[in-house]
């Protein structure tokens, strides 16, 4: 069964909101197993594993990321960030009925304490459509001062 | 004024004054003094492979251009057009051909700094301009040094040679590029590039604080543990316990792998085993390495698990994994850190996927590691301003007076490495300082 163009804007805003209120629980269960979440550290980067980049996270990873969020001794989460995302309506870049691509602006912001900083993003989800439900196969994010110097960035752009 | 006598007293051997941590006045002396005379990285040669290749840096505060000449050589020039200031190069890299030519008024200099040619240049005749600091064209730093690969400078034009400034410290440099069949690194990438508001020595002494992974990153590294053991320890084990696990060992683990001291403030940790130890065996590596060097060498390059190796003043690499930590002042209380990885040549890609990933994982701005470590050091940053106490302790294991002219091999608990330091950082600052 295809998917609406509409589920897919709405799936899309849906996984920003649960990423800005914590939902971390239902935000990995969109994911399939064997899906990566890469932010690449270059411009127009094309190559995730002979070059840095700043993730390019296996849910092992992302899991380990999520639940360390709420650890006793999860020092610099003391006290914890918070994050707002403000995104735009997705282009749709490719669409068949199992796989959808879209390409998704966004402006990031995360706190703590006295800090706040802003960071532009261009989100290309790769989506797939398991049993009529749309899952996470691959996230890309390019942050566009990639190659910018950066104190911590804690939580998921 | 600070005179010889007053940076002396900075540094009493169990203790250091906050004053090098916090004192914007300490920090510019640092900048004239200490990364004037010691032997600061600059960039691989990697960076710079083609007549005209350039990379632009800084050596402490020092505006710096790294570029390969028409003859084939690496040069080192200030980053400034002798005319009125221009930087010359504002790119992080490029190619500029066979000279630079100032966007400004467009003077132009040869790859090696000497003046070329200035437009409408009789406007000078008569002047004297021949007589001018300016006729000779860009400056050089004082002495350029690639060692296998890795480019030092000396800002200052006299002092310290760099075989007696590093001495046997340069066996880690070694054991990096032996590691690859060809004998040579290529630098793969640009770096990670980490803003931290902190003073750069804090980072150096993290290099070799082993007191701290257990306790810092039990956020992480135990995290890790705790979930694979959930999903019932399944193997091969995921990629990030490979990397992050290792450093939840126990103070044992870490007391065994020993810290090693040369004189003027290098040493590292690792001296017998480290986390880099137990990485699986990358299929291909071995026998190429074999074929280079044969099996006796090649299992001798092996077994050298250097964890980190601090080069005094402020760098950092780790053998096993090819990378390299630049720690850059940009003022008392900001350092940027730059984290660069290496290509063994010949090595198979699989060991550069790994050393990137240890990269992403362990020193990005959204490491999960990294966030811990930067929460440390600013948290210091500002208890450091208190006025409850003024000094910082560093004496574990420290049991008398030391000698940091011998190279030592202790217990890897030891902040022997960070006295060490701090004994080059007294002489490296006062040696070109005026008594007062
Ligand atoms: S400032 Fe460079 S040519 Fe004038
Ligand atoms: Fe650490």
């Amino acid at each position: 069964m295809a998917v609406s163009k509409e589920q897919v804007i709405d799936f899309l805003y849906e996984e920003a909101r649960m990423l800005d209120e914590g939902r971390y629980d239902e935000w990995l269960a969109l994911w399939l197993e064997d899906g990566h979440y890469w932010m690449p550290l270059d411009y127009k980067q094309t190559d995730p594993h002979l070059v840095t980049s700043l993730l390019y996270e296996d849910m092992f990873m992302l899991r380990l990321r999520v639940e360390r969020l709420n650890g006793a001794r999860t020092f610099s989460q003391k006290p914890k960030s918070r994050c707002h995302h403000v995104i735009q309506r997705p282009f749709i870049d490719e669409m068949t009925d199992n796989r959808v691509v879209t390409n998704t602006s966004m402006h990031y912001v995360e706190t703590r304490l006295d800090e706040q900083f802003l960071l532009a993003l261009t989100a290309v989800h790769e989506l797939a459509v398991v049993d009529g439900v749309l899952r996470i196969a691959n996230k890309r994010v390019d942050i566009l001062n990639c190659d910018a110097a950066f104190g911590n960035i804690q939580l998921l752009p | 004024m600070r005179t010889v006598s007053d940076i002396t007293a900075l540094y009493t051997g169990p203790q250091v004054h906050r004053d090098v941590y916090t004192s914007p006045d300490i920090y510019r002396l640092e900048m004239e003094h200490l990364f004037a005379n010691a032997w600061v990285f600059v960039g691989h040669e990697s960076q710079t492979s083609k007549k005209g290749d350039y990379f632009t840096t800084q050596i402490g505060d020092q505006p710096v251009i790294q570029v390969r000449h028409s003859d084939g050589e690496i040069y080192v020039l200030f980053n400034r057009c002798p005319h009125k200031g221009t930087k010359i190069a504002i790119d992080r890299d490029g190619n500029t051909g066979k000279f630079f030519r100032c966007p400004y008024h467009a003077w132009s200099f040869k790859t090696n700094g000497c003046l070329l040619a200035i437009p409408l240049k009789k406007g000078y005749e008569e002047t004297g301009f021949s007589e001018s600091e300016s006729a000779k064209g860009m400056t050089p730093v004082g002495a350029v040094k690639n060692y296998r690969g890795f480019v030092f400078a000396r800002l200052a034009s006299d002092g310290i040679d760099f075989d007696e400034f590093f001495g046997d410290s340069l066996s880690s440099i070694d054991n990096m590029v032996d590691r690859s069949p060809a004998g040579r690194l290529e630098i793969a990438g640009p770096p990670l590039r980490y803003m931290h508001k902190c003073n750069w020595k804090m980072l150096v002494e993290n290099q070799t604080d082993t007191c701290h992974p257990m306790v810092a990153h039990e956020s992480s590294a135990g995290t890790a543990v705790k979930i694979w053991k959930e999903m019932g320890n399944p193997e091969p084990r995921p990629p990030a316990m490979e990397i992050i696990a290792p450093f939840m060992s126990p103070y044992e683990f870490f007391e065994k792998m020993g810290i090693r001291t040369w004189p003027n403030g290098h040493g590292h940790t690792g001296v017998h085993h480290s986390i880099h130890s137990d990485y699986s065996a990358v299929p291909g590596y071995f026998e190429a390495l074999c074929e280079a060097h044969g099996e006796e060498r090649a299992r001798e390059i092996l077994d050298e698990n250097r964890h980190n190796t601090v080069y005094f003043p402020n760098i950092m690499i780790k053998g096993p994994i090819q990378q390299l930590r630049n720690f850059i002042p940009l003022g008392p209380n900001k350092t940027l850190v730059e984290s660069y990885i290496y290509r063994l040549v010949g090595a198979p890609d699989q060991l550069l996927s790994r050393t990137a990933m240890y990269n992403r994982m362990i020193n990005a701005p959204t490491s999960m590691v990294g966030h811990d470590d930067l929460e440390m050091y600013e948290r210091a940053q500002e208890g450091l301003m208190s006025n409850g106490m003024e000094w910082v302790n560093i004496q574990r294991l420290r049991t008398g007076e030391e000698d940091f002219s011998e190279e030592t091999v202790e217990n890897g608990t030891t902040e022997r490495q960070m006295r060490n330091q701090f004994d080059a950082w007294v002489k490296f600052m006062t040696v070109s300082m005026e008594e007062a």
